[in-house]
């Protein structure tokens, strides 16, 4: 039975599953580009969708260190995997994109910049460490005296429908981190899926004015205690499961005291510095910017594109690289997240989604690297 | 100290034109720019830099060596190195670029108001020292003793020779220049600029220090310095990374925690000294 419930930010109610369709049609109803999980290739992969029938229903997925497959669910669960093997980023940090044109010669040019409409997305599906993740990247892009304007604009555009984890990936530490498995801040609209004895809901609850309105458009029932209590109990069980543990305590300064450690060079044997955890990770936010000519030398345009701290081109100053060595480059990656972060925004650049240990083709495991120096500072 | 662009989208460089160019040494140009858009062309504080983009070649950061008095027009010292460096040299009189900024921290010159200020220059490094020497000259009596050190491979290299005779004439302050070789015509000192760090006769407790030049120049010169009881937090380098953005969004300009762009290029040694010497850092 439905009800015409008016939920305010903080209340919650039932979707039932075979209402959920009329989500993603409100969504798209109100203009946004709905982007969601799909099958693709073997993997999950956020996309555009148009209706629930392209969601993953009754897969998951298995991670471990350097892999990644999918499998059959015993369920119909809508969010029975993970996490994706990309994260939203690339919807709000374009990975390519041109910031300006000019046109004329050496003797005299103009300059265009490069203007387009801003997309309206609806996340659907967002984990809470990839919300956090966002909240991450906010405060490299929108904080501080030169705010990005693309970033901005998509970022303020985007709404966000956060699912609680039901389950935790071995490669999985949100916990260690304090950003999951529950959405805590920053969602619109936050779901958990509930599944068991004949039943197939979702808990919805409200998290700002915009999500209310989208509440207001879906047949929602009113939840009962026994709902918000099972609920709770499913997020619980995945803290409790989490496959992989960081320990955060004093990580900053044990890191930046050992930055001759030899474990740099035992993690350089292994790491092929492909750049693999760099694009996978959901708070990189490394770029370069180039610039390109058409063949007559009278147009010009200034590209930007994403850019990893594992490439030899990242630290070239004249006359070479920086950090010609693998060793000094896996440093590079791994202090920053985990340490130089702190300092420069206050918080973790890591939020423990352990995409950098699944899609490593090495295996390498940031955990483990941790642990390694902790250990041997430790022992001694 | 920081100066925020006025530009409201800090990726487009803003066009200015080149009113002169002059013939520094074999490799280096300084070049004098005016605005398009007639209007301020750039207030900076000594030490910061722009980014200077070459229409078709690309964009590279490149320190503010003119005087801070005069914001109508910017004045930079560029030594062509690499391939946007190389073309920059070819351009002329009438040619225009682009300009970002200014980005960056700046030498603390209110700071050293009172006291003594040692500059040690190696190389191309004097260039973002020149604005800072324009401004201690314009305001002589606020600080006691000022010293100009400069070291350059050769007397063919001395960068900024004209003025360095200047003040070497003025008898307000004191000015050393060095080589590290030179031939049977050349009368003044051969040697490494760390030498003169002691016979440069300031007051350790008061002195202030700006250091710019190679890495490795900074490194002993900061050394010779701490034999001379200078406190770290009284000496002040110019750090270099690759530069992309400027802003503090690209991440290419990270040493250790600072983002060089932002924090940086200007840092006072005591925030680095845990990072300096540690190889590809
Ligand atoms: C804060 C600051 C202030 C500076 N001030 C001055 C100054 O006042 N005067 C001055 O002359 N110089 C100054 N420099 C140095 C100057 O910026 C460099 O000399 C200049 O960037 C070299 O550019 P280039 O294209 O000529 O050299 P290149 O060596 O050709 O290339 C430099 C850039 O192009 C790209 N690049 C080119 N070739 C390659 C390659 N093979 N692989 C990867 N990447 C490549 C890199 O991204 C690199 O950053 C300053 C630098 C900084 C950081
Ligand atoms: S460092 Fe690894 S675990 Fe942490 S946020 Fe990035 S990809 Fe996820
Ligand atoms: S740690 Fe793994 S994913 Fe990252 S650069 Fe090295 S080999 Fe590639
Ligand atoms: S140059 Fe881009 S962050 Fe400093």
């Amino acid at each position: 039975m439905s009800t015409d419930l008016a939920l305010q930010i903080g209340e919650h109610a039932l979707l039932a599953r075979a209402e959920f369709g009329k989500l993603i049609d409100a969504l798209r109803g109100q203009g946004y580009a709905v982007i969601g999980p799909t099958l693709q290739g073997g993997a999950i992969v956020y996309s555009e969708i148009s209706g629930e029938s392209e969601l993953p229903v009754g897969w998951t997925d298995e991670q471990e260190a350097g892999t990644y497959r999918l499998k059959r669910r015993e369920d119909e669960a809508l969010f029975g995997y993970v996490a994706g093997a990309q994260s939203w980023r690339p919807f709000l940090f374009q990975p390519r994109r041109t910031l300006w044109r000019a046109k004329g010669s050496a003797a005299d040019f103009a300059i265009d910049p490069d203007v387009r409409e801003t997309p309206r997305f609806a996340f659907l599906g967002m984990r809470a460490c990839e919300l956090k993740a966002v909240s991450i990247q906010d405060r490299v892009f929108m904080d501080g005296i030169h705010p990005d304007a693309d970033y901005s604009a998509r970022r303020d555009a985007a709404f966000f429908i956060a699912v609680n984890c039901a389950r935790a990936g071995a490669t999985c530490f949100c916990v260690s981190m304090d950003a999951g498995p529950r959405a805590e801040a920053g969602y619109d609209l936050a779901l958990t899926e509930i599944i068991g004895e004949g039943r197939h809901d979702f808990l919805l609850e409200v998290g700002s004015p915009r999500g209310a309105v989208i509440a207001s458009l879906l047949s929602l029932r009113a939840a009962g205690d026994g709902d918000a209590a099972e609920a709770e109990a499913i997020v619980e069980r995945t803290a409790q499961s989490m496959g992989r543990v960081l320990q955060t305590e004093g990580l900053k300064s044990l890191l930046q005291e050992n930055l001759e450690h030899p474990q740099w060079d035992d993690v350089a044997e292994r790491c092929l510095s492909c750049g693999n955890c760099t694009f996978a990770c959901p708070t990189c936010f490394c770029h370069t910017d180039e610039d390109v000519t058409d063949l007559d030398g009278q147009a010009a345009e200034r590209h930007q594109r994403w850019d990893s701290c594992f490439s030899l081109d990242f630290s070239y100053i004249r006359g070479g690289s920086v950090r010609p060595g693998i060793a000094s480059r896996y440093r590079q990656w791994m202090t920053h997240k985990l340490a130089n972060w702190i300092d420069q925004f206050g918080e973790s650049g890591c939020v423990g989604c352990g995409r950098c240990i699944t899609w490593c083709p090495a295996g390498i495991d940031i955990t483990a690297e941790a642990a390694a120096i902790r250990a041997s500072i430790e022992k001694d | 100290m920081s100066i925020a662009p006025s530009r409201s989208d800090p990726m487009v460089p803003r066009r200015f034109r080149i009113v002169e160019k002059i013939h520094e040494t074999a490799d280096t140009y300084t070049f004098t720019l005016v605005p398009v858009d007639g209007e301020t062309a750039c207030r900076f504080a000594p030490g910061q830099f722009n980014m200077l983009y070459l229409f078709g070649y690309g964009e590279v950061p490149i320190s503010i060596s003119g005087d801070p008095a005069a914001p109508e027009r910017l004045v930079h010292t560029v030594r062509a190195m690499g391939s946007v460096t190389h073309a920059f040299a070819t351009l002329e009189a009438g040619d225009m670029v682009g300009v970002r900024g200014p980005f960056g921290s700046a030498w603390p010159l209110a700071a050293a108001e009172g006291g003594d200020v040692l500059i040690v220059a190696g190389g191309l490094g004097l260039a973002p020292l020149r604005s800072a020497i324009y401004r201690l000259l314009a305001e002589r009596d606020r600080y006691r003793r000022i010293a100009i050190l400069h070291g350059a491979r050769s007397p063919e290299t001395i960068l900024f020779a004209e003025e360095l005779r200047q003040w070497r004439r003025n008898l307000d302050i004191a000015c050393e220049v060095t080589v590290d070789y030179a031939g049977t015509d050349w009368h003044g000192r051969v040697g490494v600029i760390t030498q003169l760090v002691a016979l440069a006769g300031f007051d350790p407790q008061r002195v202030t220090t700006f250091v710019c030049g190679p890495e490795i120049m900074m490194r002993f010169s900061v050394e010779a310095l701490k034999k001379q009881g200078v406190a770290d937090e009284r000496i002040h380098v110019s750090m270099e990374r690759s530069m992309k953005c400027a802003l503090g969004h690209c991440g290419h300009c990270q040493f250790g925690p600072a983002f060089l762009c932002k924090d940086g290029p200007v840092l006072s040694y005591d925030r680095i000294r845990n990072l300096v010497g540690i190889a590809e850092l």
